[in-house]
This record gives C-alpha cells, sequence and structure tokens, in this order.
C-alpha cells in the first residue's frame, strides 16, 4: 500500500466517522437534551418527541449508525484493498 | 415456605444448575469444535454474550427504579449506556482488535512504550471497577435481602460469600455459552413482567408503543395516554411533571450522558470482548450486535419504570386526594409491602396518626397548604430505596409467583456476572499487569494464581463494606465508576489510535490529572474512599462547579485528561518511529493476527 492511499483510506474513515459522529450527537445531545423542552410540543404516538428521543429514539438510532458504519467500513477496506483476505 | 418462596428457591436453582452444566459441557467439547485456536467467537454469540457482561446491576436492578422516580431525568442513563457503543464501535474496536493484545494496561503499556504509562492505567482500571463492583454490592444486598427475608446488611454479607465463590471458579466466566444462558434467562426475566403490566395498563403487549399508549383503568378506556395520567397522578400530590423533571440542570444532563458514554468506551471487561473477535471487520459489527441485545432491555426500561410508578401510586392512593377513605390503610398493606419493610429498603411512619398511608411531596412548598388541609403532616413513606422498584414490580402488579421468581433469578444473573467478569480484571490487573508485568517478572504460575486470588478477596471485602452505606443507589455509584473510567482511560486509547504524535508524557499526565481531578471532585462529595463522614464540602455549595453533580463528573475529568495530554505531548519529545508505524499499521484492518482465546485473554 503506498503512502498516498494510506492517506485516502484514512481521510474517507474521518470524514465517514465525523458524520456518523454528527448523527450521534444531534439525536442525543440534541434531541434529547437541550431541544427536548421544545420538541416536546410534538406528539409521537402519545409520547412527547424530546421525551420520546432521550427514552426510546435516540437509541434505535444508536443501533443504526454502528451497522452503517460496519457496513461501510467493510466497503471501504475493500476498495483500497487492506481487508482481510 | 409459601408458593412464592418455593418458586424463587426452584427458579434461582434451576438457572444457576443451568449456568453450570453449561459450562462443564463446554468444557468438555472445548477442543473438538467451539475454540479452534484462532476461530474466535461469532458477533452475533459474542454480542449477546457481551450483553451480559455489560447489563449489571445497575441495568437490571437499578436503572427502571431510577427512572421512576426521575422520570425524564433518568433519561442520562438511558442514552449514556447504549450511546457508549457508538463510541466503542467508531473509535477503539476495530483497532484494538487490530492491535492483538489481551489487556487495556497492555495496549497503553505498548502504545506508548512505558511502564508508567501501564501502571497508571491499571491504578485508573483498578479505582474504576471497584467502584463498579460497590454498585453491584448494593444490587446483590437488595436482591438477597428480599429473597431471603432478611436485613439488607445480611443480604449483602451472604452476598459477598456467592461472590466469592462465583469469582473464584473463575474458569466458567470465560466460556461464552454461560453468558449467553445468562443474558437470555436475564432478558427474559425483565421482559415478560413488562409485557404483563403494559397488557394490563394499555393492552399494548409491546412496553415500548405501550408507554404511549392509551391508559385502561379497570378494563375501561380512560381516554388519556399512559404518560399523561402518570404527569396527572402525581402533579396532584406535589411531584414534578414526570416527562419533564430533569435531574439537576441541562448542563448537568449533558454532562452525565457524555460522562456515561466514553465511560462505557473506557471500561476493560467490555472492551477485552472485541479483542476475541474472528477479524477486524468482525469487531464492529459485534458492538453493534452487543447494542441490539442491550437495547431490547434498555428500550422497555422506561416502561418498567413509569408503569412501577404508576402502580405504585395507585396501590396507596386509593380513592380522591383529600378525602378519608383515599388512601390506603396500613393494616391492608399488601404482602411486598411488608416482605420489603423486612429489608429495611421500605419504611413507613405515620406522621399523623390516622392509621393510613399517605404518600405526597412534602417539600413542595405550593402543596403544603393543601395537603395540611387534608390533615397531613408530611409524607408517610419515609424510605422508598429506588433499587427496591424493579424486584417489587412484578409483585405490585399481582403477577403469578413464577414472573417474579424469574425476575429475582434475573437479577441475580446480572448482578452475579458482572461483579465475577470485573473481580477477574482487577485481579488481573492486580496479578498479571502489576506482579508479573513490573514488579516480579519471574513470578511463578502458583505465586500469580494465589496473588490474583488475595486481590479478588480483597477487592471483595472493601467494595462488600464500602456497599454497606454505598455511595448512592446502585446506577448511581455504576455511573461514578464510569466517570472514572471516561476521565482516565478513555482518551489514552482514543489518542494512541488517532493521535500518531502523542507520547508516553502527554498520556501519562493526562490520564493522572484527569482521574485526579475527577476523584476529588467525587470525594468531596460522598467522602474520601467513599467513607461516609469524610466529605470535605469546605463551604462550598453541593455541585458547585456549574452544577455539574459528582456522579457526571467524568466529562469534565475527561475534558482535563484530553487537554493535558495534547499540551503536554506537544512540550515533549515525539514518540520513536516504531511507535508511528504501530499507529499506522493499527489504522487497516489488513494484516491482523489471529484471535486470542478469551479465557485465554482472562486467564493472562
Amino acid at each position: 500500500m503506498t503512502p498516498e492511499n494510506r492517506t485516502a483510506y484514512w481521510k474517507a474513515n474521518l470524514r465517514l466517522l465525523a458524520i456518523l459522529l454528527v448523527i450521534w450527537f444531534i439525536v442525543s445531545y440534541g434531541f434529547g437534551i437541550l431541544l427536548a423542552p421544545t420538541l416536546n410540543s410534538i406528539s409521537l404516538g402519545g409520547y412527547p418527541l424530546g421525551f420520546w428521543f432521550a427514552q426510546q429514539g435516540s437509541i434505535y438510532v444508536f443501533l443504526v449508525l454502528i451497522f452503517v458504519y460496519a457496513h461501510r467500513m467493510n466497503k471501504l477496506d475493500k476498495e483500497f484493498e487492506v481487508d482481510e483476505q | 415456605m409459601d408458593n412464592l418462596s418455593i418458586w424463587t428457591y426452584s427458579v434461582v436453582g434451576l438457572t444457576f444448575t443451568l449456568y453450570i452444566g453449561i459450562a462443564i459441557w463446554a468444557r468438555a467439547a472445548t477442543t473438538a469444535e467451539f475454540y479452534v485456536a484462532g476461530k474466535g467467537i461469532h458477533p452475533v454469540a459474542n454480542g449477546m454474550a457481551t450483553g451480559a457482561d455489560w447489563m449489571s446491576a445497575a441495568s437490571f436492578i437499578s436503572m427502571a427504579g431510577l427512572i421512576a422516580f426521575n422520570g425524564y431525568g433518568a433519561s442520562v442513563f438511558l442514552m449514556g449506556w447504549t450511546g457508549g457503543y457508538v463510541l466503542l464501535a467508531l473509535l477503539l474496536a476495530p483497532y484494538l482488535r487490530k492491535f492483538g493484545k489481551f489487556t487495556v494496561p497492555e495496549f497503553i503499556g505498548d502504545r506508548y512504550y512505558s511502564q508508567a504509562a501501564r501502571i497508571v492505567a491499571v491504578i485508573c482500571l483498578i479505582l474504576a471497577s471497584i467502584t463498579y463492583v460497590i454498585g453491584q454490592m448494593k444490587g446483590i444486598g437488595v436482591a438477597f435481602s428480599r429473597f431471603l427475608e432478611t436485613s439488607y446488611d445480611t443480604g449483602l454479607y451472604i452476598g459477598m460469600g456467592i461472590v466469592f465463590f462465583y469469582a473464584v471458579l473463575g474458569g466458567m466466566k470465560g466460556i461464552t455459552y454461560t453468558q449467553i444462558a445468562q443474558y437470555c434467562v436475564l432478558i427474559l426475566a425483565y421482559t415478560v413482567p413488562a409485557i404483563f403490566i403494559s397488557m394490563n395498563l394499555t393492552g399494548n403487549p409491546l412496553p415500548q408503543l405501550g408507554l404511549g399508549s392509551e391508559y385502561i383503568q379497570n378494563g375501561v378506556a380512560s381516554g388519556m395516554s399512559l404518560l399523561d395520567k402518570l404527569d396527572q397522578v402525581i402533579i396532584d400530590l406535589g411531584f414534578k411533571e414526570y416527562t419533564t423533571q430533569t435531574m439537576g440542570n441541562t448542563l448537568n444532563m449533558f454532562a452525565y450522558t457524555l460522562s456515561l458514554m466514553i465511560g462505557t468506551a473506557g471500561l476493560p471487561h467490555v472492551i477485552i470482548r472485541f479483542f476475541t473477535v474472528p477479524r477486524v471487520a468482525d469487531a464492529r459489527y459485534s458492538a453493534g450486535w452487543a447494542l441490539v441485545f442491550i437495547a431490547i432491555l434498555y428500550t422497555t426500561a422506561p416502561a418498567v419504570g413509569a408503569m412501577a410508578r404508576l402502580n405504585l401510586m395507585d396501590t396507596i392512593q386509593i380513592g380522591p386526594i383529600g378525602t378519608e377513605t383515599g388512601n390506603l390503610k396500613y393494616e391492608d398493606r399488601p404482602d411486598w409491602f411488608k416482605k420489603w419493610e423486612t429489608t429495611g429498603l421500605l419504611e413507613f411512619e405515620d406522621k399523623n396518626g390516622d392509621g393510613r398511608i399517605q404518600y405526597y411531596n412534602d417539600k413542595n412548598e405550593g402543596f403544603a397548604a393543601q395537603a395540611a388541609s387534608y390533615g397531613w403532616k408530611g409524607n408517610e413513606m419515609v424510605k422508598v430505596d429506588r433499587d427496591i422498584m424493579v424486584l417489587a414490580n412484578p409483585e405490585i402488579a399481582n403477577l403469578p409467583d413464577w414472573v417474579i421468581a424469574l425476575v429475582v433469578a434475573g437479577g441475580l444473573a446480572a448482578a452475579l456476572s458482572t461483579a465475577a467478569g470485573l473481580l477477574l480484571a482487577i485481579s488481573s490487573a492486580v496479578s498479571h499487569d502489576l506482579l508479573k508485568g513490573v514488579f516480579k517478572p519471574n513470578i511463578s504460575e502458583k505465586a500469580e494464581l494465589n496473588a490474583s486470588r488475595v486481590s479478588m478477596a480483597g477487592a471483595i471485602v472493601v467494595a462488600g463494606l464500602l456497599g454497606l452505606h454505598p455511595p448512592g443507589f446502585a446506577a448511581g455509584t455504576v455511573a461514578i465508576a464510569f466517570g472514572l473510567a471516561a476521565s482516565s482511560i478513555f482518551p489514552a486509547l482514543m489518542l494512541g489510535i488517532f493521535d500518531k504524535r502523542m507520547n508516553n508524557t502527554g498520556a501519562i499526565w493526562g490520564m493522572a490529572s484527569g482521574i485526579t481531578v475527577t476523584l476529588l471532585y467525587v470525594f468531596q462529595h460522598k467522602g474520601f474512599l467513599f467513607i461516609p463522614g469524610t466529605e470535605f464540602m469546605m463551604g462550598m455549595d453541593p455541585n458547585w462547579f456549574f452544577g455539574i453533580s459528582p456522579n457526571a463528573f467524568g466529562a469534565v475529568g475527561a475534558v482535563i485528561n484530553f487537554a493535558v495530554a495534547l499540551t503536554v505531548s506537544r512540550l515533549t519529545a515525539e514518540p520513536p518511529e516504531s511507535i508511528q508505524a504501530l499507529v499506522e499499521d493499527v489504522r487497516v484492518p489488513r494484516g491482523s493476527g489471529a484471535a486470542p482465546h478469551l479465557s485465554a485473554a482472562l486467564d493472562h
């Protein structure tokens, strides 16, 4: 693997991390805490929305984030030919 | 013995036989199929076992009780203890798997080419783990005191004995199939009563949906959602609104959640599981599968908490507030009430001498006049330990005896499996990392084993005695442990992977300063070494640091750790070429070695 390739792979990894961690932050700290009082005026299935994000929604999103990460990274590994054979 | 006792002894006995039976069976089959050297453990199986390892007395016994009484405020536990898996999966797991060592101090020692770094990591790990075990001891004490119908203290002593026996049996812990069985018992025990209660209160069998569904009172639809009903019931008695009450200010909620999340990604007994999956690619999925199995409990917990609170209020406040017959007569109190009184964790005091139970918020000044007009002279439920709620919940809801017995078995499975795992982490840190690794490299295997037993017994005694007067409810105590891990281990691991320039001096100073500041703040509030009576507030207000509570302070400790490590490392020599090459190598999956056997990792 060339050093340029290595850098490109690492950059792509960091870009993916940044996107996923921004979502991670928004659903928990954003919707679940900072914006919860505002969101609570909206109702979702009998739940106030901010409360729902804090006690249900954020957990579902965390799950999706990890599987998306694993899927994308494993693809990235193949693209850059750094996967485990 | 009554029916319930027979059920409880049978179910607890049966589940323990199952765990031991599986352990023996899996041992016999070791060479044949499961542990072909280097084959490792499938990510789904590994995820389930991680779930059992992870979900302790704090998750099982304590958390829903805290949700019941703190409502929305307890969301910090729900988000904190699940969101940490995102950090673990994205920032640590695949890289640590590629690195291919056995323990966290080993990684830190190698990456920072320094025995001193390894020792500092061991000390941080021991501090966090012992605090964690104190929380488990609280949960074990609660479970045993109810199960054996004794006082909390006696329950705790018996629990200490059983934990010691269980942890020294030791090897059993390393067998993934035992943990899968424990997970199944634990999750059944948690979800079955929740489904029953959700059906009773809303007609919806899924607790996750039931919590938002319409409340059905005595078979009649009430026209309002369960959450609205709960809000109304408790506000009418002067309590804070369930769906909006917070724990401290917004900054405290923020810091609390952050502290638990990064603590999750810094705890050794969880990280170790990702060393043993077959490939780096599997380490990524493994964290996801672990979270799937954890989320089943964590998305059920909010319903368990809210419904337990509503049932509890309905049990005591049986009629309109303020009418004479509105409150339950003390002599009519149900069986579960009497049994929890035996443990000392539930206390009633007839303040106005009317022979009835008044349960309301007497701290609410706005409600005081109204309460006085009813002839109430203060809240008479003088002690309701939050940690009894999950265990009492099926009894409060009048569920069948076998369900109640199952919950006790589940609570014990959760507490024992995690306590044993942590004790193994402590003993291997002392005997392997400290003794063999640093002080006495020539130590014989037998002496190493003895040292590990002695340190395990020592940890149980220390944690047990401190558990007599724990620094909080089980989940709160465990939160402190997470804060300690967050302020020390996580930054050192993350910087070790993402910052090639990070050197030994920076990492050591970062860990030392992060954990010291956190410990000082915690001890200031909770007593030096958690010994009651040794608090040193020195005239400062509680939570004086911007309203952040000691349980949430790990987030501040972590920020200090990052800042100190980055500054110091830039002022000192950069790490040697070989270490920089090592970091480059850890960042790509190709070339990962075979996975070590988990029990080898634990024995190691």
